[in-house]
């Protein structure tokens, strides 16, 4: 069993397969032994029976409740920011301060007005004011450490000079570059420069005109042959891949089943396709199912009839959160009920599981039980695109149906390079690439390249499991499930996004902070995403500076008491529908 | 003392209903029982949803059958089978196993193969790797694309330019930046699927005019202003102009800046030029130019912009190689003008084809004169005369399209591509080809 998590001890009753049935809540409950006798006293200790068996491997996720006082500090905090909104505006209407930003042509100035004032107040008044956290320009290549152009701000913020200094060495913590594959050197990068050489940068035509490259052909063979199934398509762009393919595969009639915090290409995909959406709350499955059973019990709103279909949507690993989905249960629950799967692991693609299958392989499952596994190529392999695998029948389906397929333009062949050469040192073996067919594959010798891929995603792991234990530790409150590689640390107050970010910069640390719109209004975090390429030194020099900083700001909120995930009682008002 | 002041209270009371009206005594009596009535009735419930028992929920959901996921392709759909292109996509390629001469990529300027071009994106390569890991907002941001964006800005005449990773993804983010629900647009019915789908996006109403007719334009403006009282159409009717020029820039004007130079209008009374860089610039990626004021905006409204991963600086590279090619010899739009102009005359009088577009497009479509009847029948025709045209070493390739999804549908045609890298000589055996071609198969 791995070391326990957090300090604090804990008493838990755990099975042999390391789930839960019939006792304590594994998931997050963590309880010092005396509170956890009183709380048994007090009769708080829910017993939930979890459906053992589905879970090979504890499934530790944890969302600590916001501490009361943050949350009221936090709302004065905006109210303040909100009421000095007003009074800047107002004095900048009064032209007693200058208005900096753009303003709307002069003949033009009696036209209907392109944009709403009060969506506006937000970005002037609260963005614009930590805005050097967001659009760092980089200058190296983005992997372990990175070098940051330093930009200069005379008033607040509403321009940027650059001073010309290049701020070098800083430790990335933003980027996604989880098995260390945005490298400039390495095999990798030699393949891709010889196609680059060979091919051009540019393709010119769409795949179903004259834009099909032997190149695409080679790569969508590997792909399925990575995630183990019948079939792969590859595209330009791992947005475009959900807007464009959910449209084609859904419509009206049919019934859209969505995560609460799905990412937009997903929510745009599905308002795209013209299909009813319902939402689900947040890696709950006792919610999904309800959903599931009133639309097959009920039907469509107003005429009764079946739905045609149902669509599930759920991701990996959810990027804000850093919560894994409760895959086992899904799938469950959509063989019960007859449903489709459509699983993004645009995050969880070559980040977890023990050879970087991703988060079927994570759970031991099978991959012909996701109907639609779709991913992109930007995060684990240091490339872009995004790639949909499945069923032969359903990427055939695809090529003559799929808007990216018929109207935009195929990849880039040097980008397909990359993937090709970082896919095969994942699955381990060399880097040439090879005409394909299963003999070839078999004995190709296995020669390393840069690192072999499984030694990069234990070494992911590994990072992942030191850095969160690291920060619990020390008090900061994280969320998400212990494997994730991505880490939101909590900061709750608008003032504290920005002064994180400025000073994790002033230690050589570059951190990614999120603030409202991309997260609920109180709860702003700071978002740590770990590579394979940080190295324990790296990860140490970093865990003390946020210790520094996090005494600095006080962001040392958490008081070890956990919200048990399935005792959150869902009603009937999480049944909710999107008309279209 | 109390009581004695209640009592008197009451008799006050009883006095009262003594010397009251008999109508308003009898109103009073109604209303107390049609109060009592609503009391206890029953309240009305809108849906009974626990009629079914448990039982009966559990048939229906064993009964329940969905449709299959996809409905089966059948094997000789048209689409199906891709064109194999080994080897680059360049002046000539070898298409399933065939070299021919390539007049299906829109590779204008032929900078595809250019080899500083190739150099540049090389050295970025060397410096940055291939990808950037991460949107723009989140260390996603290279100097290179910075750069871009100035030398994008400074070559169109505007304020301000703003990439995205991917042509599609361009118009069809900065369409929903701008316009939401309430708004109206109005559109050209031939606008590309790309702006289609950002008008869907959008929520907006959109008004459809005939393609290239102005005067349709204007009726409909005129609708709209009677209904609401409420380059010259625009001032006289407060609208704006939103201008998707992917396959004119770096083509039409004298400098290749596109429409706008074209027709030597002021570039400023254009609100948003929307391009991508994947036919003239041989790169991959779009970008929006325009004033400040409107391109800021979609920095952080624009979809495709803000939740995706930037473009990977070699492309970027690429397209800053392939501008400064540009500038350097604005010699070539003339050339590619020229080329547009022969081909156009020497491919007027095929018997059963017709050419459509104008003598100034470098990509121009070649319509069946009649039709069958049937679009698939047309479809199979005229992909014959592709094979046929390619087994004589002339790639070409029939115009793709969504049929259920686009809101106007073409008709099925083949799309030449006309590029300066062709010579005269292939031009005027290109020509000769799809005549012979054309009759044989057409007879």
């Amino acid at each position: 069993m791995r070391p326990e998590p957090g300090g604090c001890c804990c008493r838990r009753t755990v099975r042999a397969n390391g789930c839960v049935a019939n006792g304590e809540v594994r998931n997050g409950y963590v309880r010092s032994s005396a509170a956890a006798a009183a709380a048994a006293a007090a009769g708080q200790i829910h017993h939930v029976t979890q459906n053992g068996g589905l879970y090979k491997r504890p499934f530790n996720e944890a969302f600590e409740e916001t501490p009361m006082l943050v949350a009221v500090l936090t709302y004065v905090g905006y109210g303040v920011l909100t009421l000095f909104g007003y009074l800047r505006d107002f004095l900048r209407y009064w032209r007693i301060e200058k208005c900096h930003h753009a303003t709307e042509r002069e003949e033009q100035k009696d036209f209907v007005s392109l944009y709403q004032d009060f969506e506006n107040f937000y970005t002037r008044n609260l963005y614009m004011r930590i805005r050097d956290n967001w659009n760092r320009p980089i200058c190296s290549v983005p992997g372990a450490r990175v070098d940051i152009m330093e930009r200069q701000s005379h008033d607040y913020n509403w321009s940027f000079k650059y001073t010309g200094n290049i701020i070098k060495g800083v430790i990335n913590m933003g980027s996604y570059n989880y098995l260390g594959f945005a490298r400039n050197t390495g095999s990798c990068q030699e393949a891709a420069a010889k196609v680059l050489e060979e091919y051009g940068a540019g393709v010119c035509s769409t795949r179903q005109e004259i834009g099909n490259l032997d190149k695409h052909e080679e790569l969508e063979e590997l792909v399925a042959r990575f995630l183990g199934v019948e079939a792969a398509m590859a595209y330009g762009m791992g947005f475009a891949t959900n807007s464009m393919n959910i449209p084609a595969l859904v419509g009206k009639g049919c019934l859209i089943l969505s995560d609460e915090l799905n990412h937009a290409s997903l929510v745009l995909g599905a308002r795209l396709s013209g299909a009813t959406i319902r939402i689900f709350k947040h890696n709950n499955m006792q919610s999904l199912e309800k959903l599931l059973k009133d639309a097959i019990v009920y039907g469509q709103p107003r005429t009764r009839r079946p739905w045609k279909k149902i669509l599930i949507l759920v991701e990996g690993i959810y990027s804000m959160e850093g919560s894994i989905v409760r895959l086992p249960e899904v799938i469950a629950l959509k063989k019960k009920y007859k449903a489709y799967l459509y699983l993004d692991e645009a995050h969880s693609i070559g980040a977890l599981g023990p050879t970087g299958r991703g988060v079927v392989e994570y759970f031991g499952l099978d991959p012909e039980d996701v109907d639609v596994m779709m991913g992109t190529f930007t995060k684990s392999f240091g490339a872009s695109g995004g790639y949909i695998g499945g069923k032969k029948e359903l990427i055939d389906y695809l090529r003559t149906h799929s808007h990216s397929a018929v109207y935009a333009t195929s990849l880039s062949p040097p980008v397909v390079e990359q993937i090709i050469t970082s896919m095969k040192c994942i699955m381990g073996q060399d880097g040439t690439s090879l005409g394909g067919g299963w003999a070839a594959w078999w004995l190709t010798p296995v020669i390393p390249c840069h690192n072999q891929g499984k030694e990069c995603v234990q070494q992911l792991a590994e990072n992942t499991r030191y850095f969160r234990r690291r920060l619990k530790e020390m008090g900061f409150i994280i969320y998400g499930n212990e494997d994730s590689p991505v880490v939101p640390l909590m900061l709750y107050m608008p003032a504290k996004i920005g002064a994180f970010g400025r000073e994790m910069l002033k230690r050589n640390i570059g951190v990614v902070v999120v603030g409202f719109p991309a997260t609920p209004i109180i709860e702003s975090r700071a978002r740590f995403c770990l590579s394979a390429a940080h190295t324990k030194e790296i990860l140490d020099t970093a865990l003390k500076e946020i210790d520094e900083v996090g005494d600095l700001l006080q962001l040392k909120y958490s008081r070890h008491r956990l919200v048990p995930l399935l005792d959150r009682p869902f009603d009937e008002t999480t049944y909710e529908e999107t008309e279209d | 003392m109390a009581t004695a002041t209640e009592q008197w209270v009451l008799v006050e009371m009883v006095q009262a209903l003594y010397e009251a009206p008999a109508y308003h005594l009898i109103l009073e009596g109604i209303l107390i029982l049609w109060i009592i009535r609503l009391l206890f009735s029953k309240t009305y419930k809108l849906q009974e949803r626990s009629d079914l028992t448990v039982k009966e929920k559990e048939e229906l959901i064993e009964e329940w059958q969905p449709e299959p996921l996809v409905p089966p392709v059948p094997k000789d759909h048209p689409a199906l089978n891709y064109n194999i292109v080994s080897g680059p996509p360049s002046h000539k390629t070898v298409v399933n196993g065939k070299e021919c001469i390539n007049f299906a990529s829109f590779n204008f300027l032929g900078l595809l193969d250019n080899p500083r071009v190739k150099a540049a994106a090389l050295a970025s390569l060397k410096k940055y790797g291939v990808g950037t890991c991460g949107p723009r907002g989140f260390y996603g941001t290279f100097d290179v694309h910075l750069d871009l964006e100035d030398r994008l800005a400074k070559f169109m005449k505007t304020e301000e330019a703003i990439i995205y990773s991917y042509g599609f993804a361009t118009i069809a983010s900065a369409i929903p930046a701008y316009s939401k629900r309430g708004d109206i647009v109005f559109v050209d019915r031939a606008a590309c699927f790309a702006i289609q789908k950002g008008l869907q996006a959008s929520r907006s109403d959109i008004k459809l005019f005939k393609h290239n007719d102005m005067a349709d334009l204007e009726r409909l403006l005129k609708e709209q202003e009677i209904e609401d009282q409420k380059v010259k159409l625009k001032y006289k009717y407060k609208a704006r102009i939103f201008l998707e020029e992917s396959l004119s820039f770096g083509v039409l004007g004298e400098h290749g800046r596109g429409v706008t130079e074209h027709y030597g209008i002021n570039i400023d009374d254009i609100d948003l030029i929307s391009a991508n860089m994947e036919n003239a610039l041989a790169s991959i990626g779009g970008f929006c130019c325009g004033r400040s004021f409107v391109i800021d905006h979609q920095r952080l409204s624009g979809q495709g912009y803000c939740f995706s991963a930037s473009l990977p600086p070699l492309l970027a590279a690429a397209a800053i190689e392939a501008l400064n090619i540009m500038e350097e010899n604005p010699g070539i739009f003339a050339v590619l003008k020229e080329k547009c102009g022969q081909i156009h005359k020497a491919l007027q009088g095929i018997s059963g084809l017709k050419v459509v577009g104008e003598s100034l497009s470098p990509a121009f479509h070649l319509q069946l004169e009649e039709s069958t009847g049937s679009r698939e029948q047309d479809v199979r025709l005229l992909q014959e005369i592709v094979d046929q045209c390619m087994n004589r070493s002339i790639a070409l390739t029939q115009a793709r399209y969504l049929e259920k999804e686009e809101k106007c549908l073409p008709p099925p045609s083949i799309r030449v591509v006309v590029t300066v890298e062709q010579t005269e000589e292939e031009l005027e055996r290109a020509a000769s080809t799809i005549k012979e071609v054309a009759q044989a198969v057409l007879l």
